[in-house]
């Protein structure tokens, strides 16, 4: 028997059952009761849970055009950190990613930094204007082979133009994924519309500007038989919508971020921009209606919505300054403390909603898969018993945009695999991946 | 603690100043009374009260608070000011008798001179105090002075008067004033 | 207390004693003492990003009445136009030695930005951010208020207050609802529904779409400034549908309470929220609200710069 690359022992499964995982040549090994063989890299895993390598079907790496805040090569290490070994890269870029030959650049960019894939997202229309469509056949054939399509940061907000896209995007196996805000109810708003707003000040962004173009866009979709995904949903409203939506079989999903799962709009009463972020931070009893729909699957998986932005975007009047929050590095944390000490799911589900389901949505074949003996190495493992503080000056990421400065946060990610290479080992990033 | 004036001791002190007062400034006509909130402003009424008694005429009487003219304000939370009522015949010429319980470091009078200065030019202005319990840090005096006691600087004096405290008496307490 | 940024910052016999104080001071200001040296040596900076002229001479006057130092950093010409951030605005101004700033900004929360930043040190002083607040406007509409209305008591208890206009866009409505509220009086807000906001219902206030049935019965009706600009907006159809229903002219004015007042922060609209009429009336207070602002606001410097260091409201 040759060596192995890695022996993770004594782990648990997402099933809850223990087992040795050995990797060798960038596959999955073995899977069982106790590995009898040698490895040249052992980990002892008892405590920890091992998850397929998590996918994030919602990224901002601001590259091209916002290095300063982030590039794919920070935005890559601050992923594997996070346990994750895809991102979707959107595409509101500069230049955008309209055409194949920005998304091959962002894809390529990718494969350079090696340590996960980036999947480039390719917008729905020319310059994200919402007006014509861009080359989406170009896309998908090059050699980035985009099926994600999407507007996010504006909203593909005109009917006739959403239909269209609709319907195209059926001849080439990809999913538009829409960011729902209706831009003549939402201009200058800077916060939920709420009791908070009214007391601040500050012009709201009301719910129903959300729900609204969800409402539309499911009976868009159902109407020309085509998927369509919401991004970031934050409204008890817009689970109700998605749900009937579900339930009368249309091909809808649904993302909801980790600070929608744990954050509420009071926080802007401090006026600190770090809780900027759009859609915004919405009331208690949507963050509760949005982690039920987590656990009954309504809404299918978790996107963070990375959003790094430099300094002085955030340190500033709130009217000022720009949207999102960090979410690489804190994803798991956050769903584990929100979703999984608080009983609503269990590691199994979390592997669904935070790499199976995202990967099945993007296409992304070796990634969500099961942990069973052939698979290709993509895995995070995780020690739920232990915690960690989120220290802005720490993180991988270009920018420090996190809301979670000094949050004490439970799960600590032990080690990231990529293609059978750990990417991510105790705290340090390690080799590149490789191609 | 021990008492040091009495209420009996306190009525004699105020006939006495009133007397005094009159005597030295040849009787009340050119008298104005201006007492220091909060206690210096019920001895001046007093002193007034006492000097109509003898004269058959009331002389102008107000008060003048002299918190915004403190130097020393930024060494305590801020303070609450008090009414100052100048009487309409005003104080230009006149001789205003500040009235004031207790004469200590002189600083409230240094503030009550300035508080004058901005208002106008009166022909003298003296002092009369309940208590003169010494430890001056300005070239301060009064004219007028119930009585004086001497005191260490680790001893507080208290007034109390019966238009506020109830009763009047004046006691020396052990203990640094604030 | 080292800032004023909003009316919550105050509780009810702190901001008594800012209305006595003012009081006071207003006495001194109408009397023989012009010029008090109470705040001699102190520099203070008022900051006006947004334009005003009267919030800006009111904190002006009333900074130099109690001999303090003042600096001007006004929007017009002023590095702030030429795109400088409020960062590195208060840099500058610590780096000048300002012991308190005075605040006008267009953003909401400006005020508590610069307060919980570390950029400078001095008080702040919130003189209007965006629609949040305007303290000093409620203090002094509170002072007009009693010194009218209060017969000797401390606080406005029992008085009814109608405010009327723009509530949505309103950092007057705002402060005033909260300090009103605190006094003792009922509020009663009059508005279009469009220009009342969404998440009002928790305010300490009555809501009126029926300025007619809310008028005979109020001591106070205080008319807001509506901005042309809203018809733009699409928060009512013309100027003239709204005076209609919520302006105050004479016919409205007759119909008050005997010994009722009208108030208006200015400036006013003359025709289209208030007719020339009612703002040249005997009822009117308005110019006598302009006057009330320096007390007021000399007051507010008082108690927050001439004491020592004793932060009012922790309790």
């Amino acid at each position: 028997m040759t060596t192995a690359d890695y022996l993770i022992k004594g782990a648990s499964l997402p099933d809850a059952k223990k087992a040795d995982i050995s990797i060798s040549n960038g596959v999955i090994a073995s899977v069982g009761s106790e590995f009898k063989g040698d490895a040249k890299n052992v980990i002892d895993a008892k405590d920890c849970v091992v998850l397929p390598g998590l996918v994030d079907l919602h990224t901002h790496l601001r590259e091209p055009g916002r290095e300063d805040a982030e590039t794919v090569l920070s935005g890559s290490r601050a992923g594997v950190k996070g346990g994750f070994t895809a991102v979707s890269a959107m595409a509101n870029t500069s230049p955008v990613a309209d055409t194949a030959g920005v998304v091959e650049q962002v894809y390529r960019l990718g494969q350079e930094a090696g340590f996960l894939d980036v999947f480039p997202i390719g917008a729905v229309t020319q310059g994200l204007k919402g007006e014509a469509l861009s080359e989406i056949g170009a896309m998908a054939d090059s050699v980035a082979r985009v099926r994600v399509f999407s507007d996010d940061g504006n909203c593909v907000s005109d009917p006739l133009v959403m239909r269209r896209a609709l319907e195209y995007i059926k001849k080439f196996g990809g999913v538009i994924a829409q960011h729902a805000q209706d831009p003549r109810m939402t201009i200058g708003s800077q916060m939920n519309e709420g009791e908070i707003s009214a007391r601040l000040g500050l012009k709201g962004w009301p719910a129903v500007a959300e729900e609204a173009i969800i409402a539309r866009d499911v009976l868009l979709a159902d109407h020309v038989q085509s998927r369509l995904h919401i991004c970031h949903l934050t409204t008890a409203g817009g689970v109700e919508i998605i749900r009937w939506a579900k339930a009368r079989g249309i091909n809808v999903t649904a993302e909801v971020t980790p600070h929608h799962l744990l954050l509420t709009d009071d926080l802007a009463s401090s006026y600190d921009p770090v809780y900027k972020v759009n859609p915004p931070l919405r009331t208690e009893a949507d963050v509760h209606a949005l982690r039920e729909a987590l656990a009954d699957g309504t809404i299918d998986i978790v996107a963070t919505d990375h959003a790094p932005h430099p300094t002085e975007s955030k340190e500033c009047e709130w009217q000022e300054a720009a949207f999102g929050m960090l979410g690489l590095e804190t994803a798991l944390s956050i769903v584990q403390k929100t979703m999984v000490d608080s009983g609503l799911m269990n590691w199994s589900q979390v592997a669904d909603r935070m790499s199976i389901a995202p990967a099945r949505i993007g296409g992304y074949e070796n990634h969500g898969q099961p942990i069973v003996v052939g698979s290709v190495a993509n895995l995070v493992v995780i020690n739920p018993t232990q915690e960690w503080t989120v220290d802005r000056d720490l993180v991988l990421s270009k920018s420090s945009n996190t809301p979670y400065h000094g949050h004490v946060l439970p799960g600590v990610i032990t080690h990231t695999f990529f293609k059978g290479a750990a990417t991510y080992s105790n705290g340090t990033i390690t080799s590149v991946g490789g191609k | 603690m021990s008492v040091a004036l009495s209420a009996q001791d306190i009525t004699r002190a105020l006939t006495r100043i009133s007397h005094e007062i009159l005597e030295k400034n040849q009787g009340s006509a050119n008298i104005v009374l201006l007492g220091i909130p909060t206690r210096g402003a019920h001895l001046a009424t007093r002193i007034s009260s006492i000097i109509t008694s003898i004269e058959g005429s009331e002389p102008p009487t107000g008060t003048l608070d002299i918190t915004l003219f403190r130097d020393d304000l930024r060494m305590r939370p801020p303070r609450a000011i008090m009414p100052t009522k100048i009487p309409t015949s005003g104080i230009e010429g006149k001789d205003v008798i500040l009235v004031d319980d207790v004469l200590f470091s002189g600083r409230t009078i240094r503030a009550a001179l300035d508080a004058l200065g901005e208002i106008g030019r009166p022909r003298t202005v003296q002092l009369a105090a309940l208590v003169d319990r010494g430890h001056r840090e300005l070239p301060i005096k009064a004219d007028f002075i119930g009585k004086n006691l001497p005191t260490s600087k680790n001893q507080s004096v208290r007034v109390l008067l019966s238009e506020i405290d109830g009763r009047d008496e004046v006691t020396i307490e052990e203990g640094a004033e604030l | 207390m080292r800032h004023l940024l909003s009316i919550a910052d105050l509780n009810k016999s702190e901001a008594i004693s800012i209305l006595d104080t003012a009081t006071e001071l207003a006495r001194v200001s109408d009397g023989a003492v012009k010029k008090l040296p109470t705040l001699r040596g102190r520099t203070i900076v008022n900051l006006f990003a947004e334009d005003s002229t009267r919030t800006r001479i009111s904190f002006e006057a009333a900074a130099k009445r109690l001999s303090a130092d003042v600096i001007n950093f006004s929007a017009k010409g002023s590095s702030v136009s030429k795109g400088e951030s409020l960062k590195d605005t208060a840099m500058t101004l610590q780096a000048m030695g300002a012991d308190a700033v005075v605040i006008r900004h267009s953003a909401s929360g400006a005020a508590q930005r610069l307060a919980d930043s570390q950029w400078m040190s001095g008080s702040v002083i919130n003189a209007g951010d965006g629609t949040h607040e305007h303290p000093s406007q409620a203090l002094l509409d509170a002072f007009t208020i009693r010194k009218h209305l209060g017969m000797g008591a401390s606080d406005l208890a029992g008085l009814n207050v109608a405010i009327v206009g723009d509530i949505l866009h309103s950092r007057v409505a705002r402060s005033n609802v909260l300090l009103l509220a605190m006094l003792g009086a009922k509020v009663t807000l009059v508005a279009p529904p469009t220009l009342l906001p969404v998440g009002i219902q928790n305010w300490p206030a009555t809501v009126s779409y029926d300025f007619d049935s809310v008028i005979p019965h109020v001591d106070v009706v205080m008319m807001l400034r509506v901005q042309q600009e809203r018809m733009s907006d699409l928060f009512f159809p013309n100027a003239r549908e709204y005076s209609r229903y919520f302006g105050l002219n004479g016919e409205r004015m007759a119909s008050m309470k005997s010994g009722a007042i009208v108030m208006h922060p200015g400036p006013m609209n003359r025709g289209l929220e208030i007719s020339a009429e009612v703002a040249d009336s005997a009822r009117s207070v308005i110019t006598e609200q302009v006057t009330n602002g320096v007390s007021v606001r000399m007051a507010i410097l008082y108690v927050l710069l001439a004491g020592g260091a004793l932060e009012v409201g922790s309790n």
